[in-house]
């Protein structure tokens, strides 16, 4: 490659909501280091009150399944409808399950 | 007292202002997304704090001016904030070295005033003091990368702090209402604030690798009201549309 690469490393933003909640994916934002990367997620994600801590990773770090293998990945879940708990009985005395 | 006291919080509100209408000047601007709103974000900081000190000031004068009509129906001579605040937005770099200058400046000073026998000004200085502290963190963050970056970033930088550096003795030159304002404990003696603000600094300039310029004795005079040429086209922007159309809402 003879240009150079000018542009900030990508990292993905994590935000907990609030205390007692997990960590939610928010998006992405661009960064020169991982320090700023939290000051950036905190003026873009953060601006309307939406969380309480931030966590930000380098999206290169992030491991991810390939789609092409969706199929023998998740396929074979589709017809082990047993997983699901449908088969029981409720009592009526039990509420809000 | 009510005079000095009122000089006082338009010192420290304009400062607030004509920053915060500076670094609005980036929006659109600024070199990425994320700076574009990092920016924003601690203009809208600044106009806040700005809205509490001149409603304050405005009560303070007690001849009815709310905080629009301080903000939008003074000419330049009648501005108070430190010259430094007004300077051109420049390159990022200068923009970055003006920020964390106020920023140094702008926490010793709220630290100070959140003890306040005022009470009324050292609750604004307690909320403003919790934004300070992020801003600082942003913008010393910044010159830290910038001076000790790329060549061409620490040439930027050090060409900034150069040229800036000479406004930044006017922060602690006191004057009349300096010394009434520290008398009666409402502020902090501006010697008192010098020292913190120069070991703060010194420590970023350190960290960033960046020569401190020499001090000039010279002192600049925007807090009684005589400014560079650059604060003339900023209010002429910022107050254009209250003084066509007085008294305008959204």
């Amino acid at each position: 490659m003879s240009t150079v690469d000018n542009e900030w490393p990508l990292f993905e933003v994590f935000i907990r909501a609030r205390a007692g909640l997990e960590h939610k994916h928010a998006g992405s934002i661009h960064a020169p280091d991982a320090q700023m990367a939290i000051d950036h997620a905190r003026d873009v994600y953060t601006r309307r009150q939406e969380g309480v801590s931030i966590w930000v990773v380098p999206s290169t770090q992030i491991v991810a399944s390939d789609p092409a293998d969706a199929d023998a990945l998740f396929e074979p879940a589709r017809d082990k409808i047993y997983r699901h708990p449908t088969f029981y009985a409720i009592p009526d005395e039990v509420k809000n399950l | 007292m009510n005079a000095a006291l009122f000089q006082y919080l338009l010192r420290l509100g304009d400062t607030s202002l004509v920053l915060g209408q500076r670094l609005g000047e980036w929006i659109g601007h600024a070199p990425a997304l994320e700076e574009d709103l990092g920016l924003a974000n601690l203009s809208l900081d600044l106009i806040g704090q700005a809205r509490l000190l001149l409603t304050y000031a405005g009560e303070v004068e007690g001849r009815g001016r709310d905080e629009d009509a301080l903000a939008y129906f003074r000419n330049e001579d009648e501005y108070r904030n430190l010259t430094l605040a007004e300077q051109p937005n420049g390159d990022f770099a200068q923009t970055i070295v003006r920020q964390c200058l106020l920023d140094a400046w702008q926490h010793e000073v709220y630290t100070a005033l959140s003890g306040s026998s005022d009470a009324r000004l050292a609750g604004i200085a307690a909320k403003s003091l919790k934004e300070t502290k992020y801003h600082l963190r942003y913008s010393a963050g910044w010159l830290v990368r910038l001076g000790d970056g790329t060549a061409e970033s620490q040439r930027r930088a050090q060409r900034a702090l150069d040229e800036l550096w000479r406004f930044t003795a006017e922060m602690f030159v006191a004057d009349a209402v300096d010394a009434e304002i520290a008398a009666a404990g409402i502020g902090p003696p501006l010697e008192s604030i010098a020292a913190g603000w120069v070991e703060r600094v010194s420590a970023v300039l350190g960290e960033a690798k960046l020569v401190r310029p020499t001090d000039v004795p010279y002192s600049w005079h925007g807090k009684r009201g005589q400014h560079s040429e650059h604060l003339g086209y900023l209010l002429a922007e910022m107050q254009s549309l209250q003084r066509a159309h007085p008294g305008a809402q959204w």
